[in-house]
């Protein structure tokens, strides 16, 4: 009897033991989920409460007085002459008027710093395209400098000590005295989404990455497309099973696993170098990208067109089809949905890349928005990584706004993909 | 841009051609009734002649065309400047190119220069005229040849279906073709690296600082090349990538797979699966601005000193960055473990996890191993990340605290900006890539092999 009763409590105190031990390995596996879980969604949260403001930038309004005789004193009206003009004076001018009080060096200085040096670009332009400004008064908003920006918008903090912040305290009476009169605003930022690099965080915009990166796109989708579809169907529809059709599968899966950056060297070595190509073009950087998603698309198609049932090409065959009648006829078709979600995600993929691309060139600073795919230019990523390296604290925020609309490009391609595949996907 | 305009050109032919080829087929079928394949091959055989020749010719030709006018410049200056060294010509020629299209030039242009951005104009808007009369004529050409041939008895539906084949066949090797300008553009330029520095210095040395003096008498500008350091700082943050990939990778797949409800895993998983999407640059801009500042003040409050570009952050980002792709591919294979084993395994009392630990894993694991060796090839090949978040200093060291530097970090500082390729600074970077290519290339083939060798064995 007692050893009954011993085994069954030996037998009872290891499972409690067991027991115990299968809710500590339950509990890891959350734990590891919840890990992943919460980075997805710290990073998320650190990037949008850093860049969403970027989307509004400072504004202060100011009465500018078009003189004459700052911008055209011989009343020529000559847009060449006019076009010369200091149009920084008229701000200047303005701001002068505003704070009479300001006279010594320094709070003068301080004075014309509220305002970004970019305004007098944008007054030149504005009087250029309506000469019959130039005489009158208006009451308008000007852009503020990146500096005020961030005080307006909270990153500097008014109670630091002035040696602790880039912004001095004359200027913030500046500010204050303006705020005090409604004179301070803040509105959604066009220059964010339009313009092109710059030097000056409060011109800079990701206009021409957006560009390039859209060039770089298209030079990939029209040649990755066709090219990945083409060879799919080779190796699953023609290919009979030999060496070479071996040697093309197992190249396919290599270069599937090869560091990005290796083919920035590819591309650095035979387009640059050996074609003489255009450096920091779209079109190399999309030759490139070509080469690199070519391997995704290619295994997606492929996937693709296995997928579809025997009976379908026998069929097809059957009534008298060629193999390529049946191929492009009856496979293809009910493949494509298939090929384009493994092409929307290469893609998305490319969209992303940016480490390829530094060794072709596309990191330069570029402030022209390029107009077709052999214009200098830059991508998207490749900005973020630009602006990331900068030191004025407006760049921070800009960085993440740049991620946040990557991210959202990225974000409606997937939702493209997974769409198209709950759309059109078949079960056979 | 004429370029456009030819193209358009061609594309405009091609389309005549295809309505003139089928128009002809009906015609000369019209007598007899009688045609061997459907009209619209016809059109499509005239197609084919009239536009890939005249596209291939194009093609061949904008690859070619700068560098045959360049050798030809060349060939025609002066003895004076001929005698030069290749990086002196290289120079010239960016002045005559520069002068030529009215860009700024280095300096003064002399007289030889200015007769050569002539020659090069010349050259050049020849070329330009050539190529488009040629790629035109030759569309013409193939189109009308075509045309010819067309006759009641020509198989046009064999001939088109083999071009067809012919393309497909062209498409994939494209495949092969990537992998042998990867080996031999790189390999050339590493060759020509270690023409200048032995590549047992190379492989064994210890000390890495790639600027070389360009004045013999400049201070610490010695020129080491020893890619040690290197490899030890790539080690060391891909080790510490995978101490967090793994063990969360592997164990959020266990428990998506073997303990999940529905519901979790329908919603846990496409969140993870977010991971493998983000952009890496983004994973840089964290791993720099958030995850290094944190840890260094984290450290500092522990008394620990802690650089700013520390190996750990760098590691753990990108640990974060390659867990899907751990957890992705061991879902697979445990998935892959017949149920009959976990059954058999419970039916004789082990509880679930006894079963995971002993049965599922050990008859998973060849797979796991082989998802750990991609994601462990991922790691060492990843730049962006490295480059943003981790140091430029080669520092040899395996603590996790300090900063290291990459090979990926070294390639990318190497070669942004620089436009030369004959000094061992620039060369090096290939000898890099190549060294990173071989390595991911072999893990690559093994961790295939494992997985697909495992694969066999229970389908």
């Amino acid at each position: 009897m007692t050893e009954i009763a011993d085994s069954t409590r030996i037998v009872k105190e290891s499972l409690n033991k067991r027991y115990a031990s299968e809710r500590r390995f339950r509990r890891l596996g959350l734990m590891a989920i919840f890990f992943g879980v919460s980075f997805v969604l710290i990073l998320f949260a650190d990037i949008f409460s850093k860049g969403y403001t970027a989307f509004l930038q400072t504004q202060i309004e100011l009465e500018i007085f078009y003189d004459p005789a700052i911008i055209d004193p011989g009343h020529t009206n000559d847009p060449q002459v006019i076009g010369k003009a200091d149009f920084a004076k008229l701000y200047k001018a303005a701001l002068k008027e505003r704070f009479p009080d300001a006279t010594s060096r320094s709070a003068r200085r301080d004075l014309y710093n509220l305002v970004s040096n970019g305004v007098a670009y944008s007054l030149r332009d504005t009087v250029l395209d309506n000469p019959g400004l130039i005489g009158t008064r208006l009451t308008l908003w000007l852009v503020a400098d990146d500096e005020i920006d961030m005080l307006i918008k909270g990153h500097i903090h008014r109670d630091a000590p002035e040696s602790d912040r880039r912004v001095s305290n004359q200027s913030i009476a500046f500010i204050e005295q303006l705020e005090a009169s409604d004179s301070v605003r803040k509105s959604f930022s066009w220059t964010f989404l339009t313009a092109g690099d710059s030097r000056e965080p409060e011109q800079a915009g990701i206009g021409g990455a957006v560009m390039g990166s859209l060039f770089t796109l298209l030079v990939t989708l029209s040649l990755a497309f066709p090219i990945g579809v083409a060879a799919a169907i080779y190796l699953e529809e023609f290919a009979a099973k030999n060496q070479f059709t071996d040697l093309i599968e197992v190249n396919i899966n290599n270069l599937a696993a090869v560091p990005s950056i290796v083919f920035g060297l590819l591309g650095l070595a035979v387009f640059l170098n050996f074609f003489g190509m255009p450096r920091s073009a779209p079109l190399v950087g999309g030759l490139v990208l070509t080469l690199m998603t070519l391997p995704t698309i290619i295994i997606a198609s492929r996937a693709s067109l296995k997928s579809v049932p025997l009976s379908i090409r026998e069929a097809a065959l059957g009534v008298g089809a060629s193999k390529v009648q049946t191929v492009f006829h009856h496979v293809l078709p009910q493949a494509m949905p298939g090929m384009m979600t493994g092409t929307i995600i290469g893609m998305a993929q490319a969209l992303g890349e940016s480490a390829p691309l530094l060794m072709i060139g596309m990191v330069a600073f570029i402030v022209d928005i390029p107009t077709s795919p052999l214009d200098p230019s830059t991508v998207l990523p490749v900005q973020i990584f630009l602006w990331a390296d900068s030191p004025e604290r407006a760049f921070l925020e800009r960085t993440s706004a740049a991620i946040m609309v990557l991210l959202g490009f990225l974000v409606a391609m997937n939702a493209l993909a997974v769409i198209l595949r709950k759309r059109f996907e078949k079960r056979w | 841009m004429p370029v456009y305009f030819v193209v358009l050109a061609i594309l405009g032919l091609t389309t005549i051609a295809y309505h003139y080829g089928r128009k002809r087929a009906l015609t000369v079928s019209a007598s007899s009734n009688h045609l061997h394949s459907l009209p619209h091959y016809y059109g499509a055989w005239t197609a084919i002649w009239c536009s890939i020749p005249a596209l291939a010719v194009l093609v061949l030709w904008l690859a070619l065309q700068s560098t045959i006018i360049t050798n030809i410049v060349i060939a025609d200056l002066p003895s004076a400047i001929t005698d030069l060294n290749e990086q002196r010509i290289g120079l010239v020629i960016n002045d005559i190119r520069n002068y030529a299209e009215g860009r700024i030039t280095s300096g003064e242009i002399s007289l030889g220069i200015a007769a050569a951005a002539k020659h090069y104009k010349e050259l050049k808007s020849l070329s330009r005229m050539a190529l488009v009369v040629i790629v035109l004529a030759i569309a013409i050409f193939g189109g009308i040849m075509a045309l010819r041939l067309i006759s009641p008895d020509f198989r046009a539906r064999n001939t088109v279906e083999n071009i067809i084949r012919g393309l497909l066949v062209i498409c994939s090797s494209i495949a092969i073709l990537t992998t042998i300008g990867i080996v031999l553009s790189v390999l050339f330029e590493a060759i020509r690296f270690f023409d200048q520095i032995p590549i047992t210095q190379f492989l064994f040395g210890t000390e890495w600082s790639p600027q070389t003096a360009i004045r013999t008498d400049q201070v610490g500008s010695s020129g080491a090349f020893g890619a040690i350091p290197l490899l030890t700082g790539t080690l060391l943050i891909s080790f510490i990538a995978l101490l967090v990939a793994v063990p969360i990778g592997l164990m959020s797949a266990i428990y998506l797979s073997e303990y999940a409800s529905a519901r979790l895993r329908a919603i846990a998983k496409p969140i993870l699966e977010i991971l493998a999407g983000i952009p890496t640059v983004v994973y840089g801009f964290f791993a720099a601005l958030t995850v290094a500042p944190f840890i260094r003040d984290s450290g500092g409050l522990l008394g620990l000193e802690v650089s700013s570009e520390s190996a750990l952050a760098a590691g753990l980002v990108m640990g974060v960055m390659i867990i899907p792709f751990v957890s992705s591919l061991s879902d697979d294979v445990i998935n892959a473990v017949p149920q009959s084993l976990r059954d058999a395994s419970l039916g004789i009392g082990a509880t679930h996890s006894e079963t995971i630990r002993q049965v599922v894993i050990p008859a998973a694991l060849p797979g796991i191993a082989g998802g750990v060796l991609l994601a462990a090839s991922r790691a060492i090949g990843e730049t962006m990340i490295v480059v943003m978040a981790a140091g430029l200093a080669a520092n040899l060291t395996i603590n996790p605290l300090d900063s290291v530097t990459t090979v990926t970090v070294q390639i990318v500082t190497l070669l942004v900006g620089d436009q030369e390729f004959d000094s061992p600074k620039t060369l090096a970077a290939f000898a890099l890539g190549i060294s990173l290519f071989l390595v991911t290339l072999v893990l690559n083939v093994i961790a295939l092999h494992i997985v697909r060798k495992y694969r066999e064995q229970y389908d």
